[in-house]
């Protein structure tokens, strides 16, 4: 066994002394303050603390490998994320009888409603009123998509997350084409 | 024994299967260290700089299967720079060169090019099974040679890798007459797959048993490749998004029912919540499920999922299960015996104490724990010690740094203590909260078995780190970052760290001339000092605090592959 080199003088003997006594029976035990640390003391200390725990965790917030995940589980995570917050899905919009077609992102809406909103001031159209039975009702405009099999399928079908990741493109439709979908 | 001829204790000794046995056998006399080493087929080495693979195959000629480490652990939460070693191509070339058949190679945190992959490919007639764990440093194109090269491949097994560059040709590579595979498992690569060549593969390998897909292969394929292969036992779905009510998802429903063997179940990178139904059939026989790549699972849609997994022994999860849905695992998963839950960013969906103390009353045989959450009290701990006395691996990650018990503002010292005293054949510990020297009394003091623990944020001073040192006879990896511990702790007992694999410590308050102490004392220590940023600059000043110190004990002195920013003293 190698000697210590001499640090401190105390060697510390306490410390490390094997001991039958319960754990925390030793209340001389005292804790060394350091400036890494922050017990809360007394409730006179809280104002105080209040301030100085913001600014501490302000401070706090990035620290490198914290929360100790893999990298990849954390890219692979964020990714995800940023599928849901930033990334745009764009999709073609064609209306038959327009000169030309228009691009979506079907993130910026929360459901149907709010999309056929969209479309109908973007072609300057009226939709129908949607029902599951007849399609849609009182135009002659038909809002349809393609979906990732390539078939064509009118819009309000399916629950609006279903929608949003299978549809390709949009095409509103319109005349007799467009009623041929609803009839069955 | 000496009147056996060697065949017959060699026989008897093809029953020692353990490394640790077969170490311990070795040990015993000349005669049998020799008869020991030459019929040895499957070394582990938990350091890769701790021996040379020249030195490995001289002693085991016969070697057919090698595991490596590389990187330290930390590595894995980006603590040590890129570039800092653990390459595994000298390895490889050496084995070439060598007579050695190997047929299995495992690796952990190591840099493994497409020339390295190129060369074992080429290199050993037999080579059956490549597992790759945490490692980095190669492409799809040696993917491919693997593929197109090795004859008899059964296992290609792929785990938490970010590979660039990614193209699905390599899939293409295995050649039609390649029917061996057991299993293939490519759910971390990120670009798309050539999905007919996949089909083929699957089609034409009747042993299939585990088949991990990436998220590049769609619902229709899964299907596809269910029918051909209904005898898999372990699944790892790629994407699961599609239309309810269309032909493809009906067809899968169908399937799935006739794969009554699957067990394990994991992937679903894509999901659209509401097709879940179709997995309900197999949830009943499933011991392992890993949910924890699939945030697009949650809430009732989780909960309705894990009510039908009565048999789990293994689960791992996200976050946004939530103390709730813990709940719901404790009363149906009675067989868990191991649970992982990970953060998944969402911050009102992550657990505290009441799931863990429900999962610890509500799962008897549960021993191995990874637990992310928001809050820990003492109270708790010492309840989950009194349910549980099991446990063998114990992580818990607080996920605001030094945080106390909310409930009593102390540090969480009495917890963990009761951990340790109460769980005598705990292996693991990683420890996190607001912690002082005490909870390193009680490590100390009772944890008899403990061979790794991971320390951050913690304790007051030297003597936290001393108790540990002192009193873990068994330990093997200790890990430390942005605690108090200095030159006194690192140099009371050098002879310790020779009994030890590795010791880590970042941000702590070790000197460059304690280190420089250490590594004078300790020739068989290899002690490097990683400079990030020029921190250092070897300037030679003593008194300097050391970012990063890595030491690890080795029979082949400094490395000579060290890059500039290492300095080993």
């Amino acid at each position: 066994m190698e000697t210590s080199v001499p640090y401190e003088n105390d060697l510390n003997l306490k410390a490390t002394e094997l001991r039958l006594g319960l754990p925390g029976s030793d209340e001389n035990e005292q804790q060394t303050r350091n400036n890494k640390r922050s017990l809360p003391d007394t409730p006179d200390d809280l104002d105080t603390k209040d301030k100085s725990d913001e600014a501490a965790s302000v401070a706090k917030a990035q620290v490198v490998g914290w929360p100790p995940i893999r990298s990849y589980r954390k890219n692979s995570l964020q990714q995800k994320k940023n599928e849901g917050e930033c990334a745009g899905i764009y999709v073609k919009v064609s209306m038959d009888g327009a000169p030309y077609l228009r691009k979506i992102d079907l993130k910026l809406y929360n459901g149907y409603p709010e999309l056929l909103k969209a479309l109908e001031n973007m072609f300057k159209f009226t939709v129908g009123v949607y029902s599951e039975r007849e399609g849609y009702k009182g135009s002659e405009y038909e809002p349809t998509y393609e979906d990732k099999d390539g078939d064509w399928m009118l819009v309000g079908d399916v629950p609006w997350e279903m929608f949003m990741s299978s549809c390709k493109r949009l095409r509103i439709m319109k005349g007799s084409e467009a009623r041929g979908l609803t009839a069955n | 024994m000496n009147y056996f001829p060697d065949e017959v204790i060699e026989h008897v000794f093809d029953f020692v299967t353990s490394q640790k046995d077969r170490n311990a056998v070795s040990l015993v006399c000349k005669s049998w260290y020799k008869i020991e080493r030459l019929s040895r087929q499957s070394v582990f080495i938990g350091n890769c700089y701790a021996i040379s693979p020249e030195r490995v195959i001289g002693r085991f000629p016969g070697l057919k299967s090698l595991t490596l480490k590389g990187k330290p652990h930390f590595a894995d939460f980006n603590l040590l720079p890129y570039d800092w070693g653990g390459w595994v191509y000298p390895w490889v070339e050496a084995l070439a060169k060598s007579r050695v058949g190997l047929e299995e190679l495992r690796l952990k945190r190591m840099v493994v090019s497409d020339d390295c992959l190129e060369l074992l490919s080429r290199s050993f007639v037999n080579f059956k099974s490549l597992v790759l764990v945490s490692c980095e440093g190669f492409t799809t194109d040696g993917l491919a040679a693997i593929a197109a090269n090795c004859r008899y491949l059964r296992e290609l097994d792929l785990q938490e890798i970010e590979v660039d560059d990614n193209r699905g040709q390599w899939i293409s590579c295995f050649p039609d007459s390649c029917t061996s595979l057991v299993s293939l498992n490519f759910s971390c690569l990120k670009g798309e797959i050539n999905l007919t060549a996949l089909e083929r593969l699957v089609a034409r390998s009747p042993n299939l048993k585990s088949l991990r897909l990436n998220r590049a292969v769609p619902l229709d394929t899964l299907q596809k490749l269910l029918m051909r292969a209904p005898q898999l036992v372990d699944l790892g779905i790629g994407s699961f998004v599609y239309d309810p009510s269309s032909e493809a998802y009906i067809k899968l429903k169908a399937t799935l029912v006739k794969c009554k063997s699957i067990r394990s179940l994991s992937g679903f990178l894509e999901v659209v919540p509401c097709c879940l139904s179709a997995i309900h059939p197999v949830c009943q026989n499933l011991t392992s499920l890993n949910l924890s790549y699939a945030p697009g699972i949650h809430g009732n849609e989780l909960i309705k999922l894990i009510r039908f997994c009565r048999k789990l022994e293994r689960l791992w999860i996200l976050d946004s299960i939530g103390d709730r849905g813990l709940g719901v695992v404790a009363f149906t998963c009675k067989e868990l015996q191991e649970l992982r839950v990970f953060p998944s960013g969402v911050d009102n969906a992550a657990v505290t104490e009441e799931g863990l103390v429900a999962i610890s009353a509500g799962c008897p045989k549960l021993h191995s724990l990874l637990y992310f959450c928001q809050q820990m009290t003492n109270a708790a701990l010492i309840t989950v010690a009194k349910n549980n006395s099991n446990f063998t691996r114990f992580r818990l990650c607080i996920l605001d740094r030094e945080k106390p018990d909310p409930v009593t503002m102390q540090p969480l010292d009495e917890g963990f203590g009761a951990i340790v005293q109460s769980c005598k054949r705990l292996r693991r510990l990683s420890l996190s909260g607001l912690l002082t020297d005490q909870v390193f009394l009680y490590i100390g003091m009772y944890a008899e078995q403990l061979e790794m623990l991971s320390i951050a944020f913690a304790g007051n001073s030297d003597k936290g780190m001393l108790y540990v040192l002192n009193g873990c006879k068994k330990l093997r990896k200790l890990e430390i970052r942005d605690s108090p511990f200095g030159n006194t702790a690192l140099l009371t007992d050098v002879g310790k760290y020779e009994t030890m694999r590795s010791l880590w410590m970042s941000s702590c308050e070790v000197t460059l001339g304690g280190c420089q102490t250490l590594a004078k004392k300790m020739p068989r220590l290899n002690v490097e000092i990683i400079n990030e940023d020029d921190q250092m600059e070897f300037s030679l000043d003593d008194r300097q605090k050391v970012g990063k110190m890595y030491l690890y004990r080795t029979l082949v002195g400094p490395r000579k592959d060290a890059p500039d920013f290492v300095w080993t003293l």
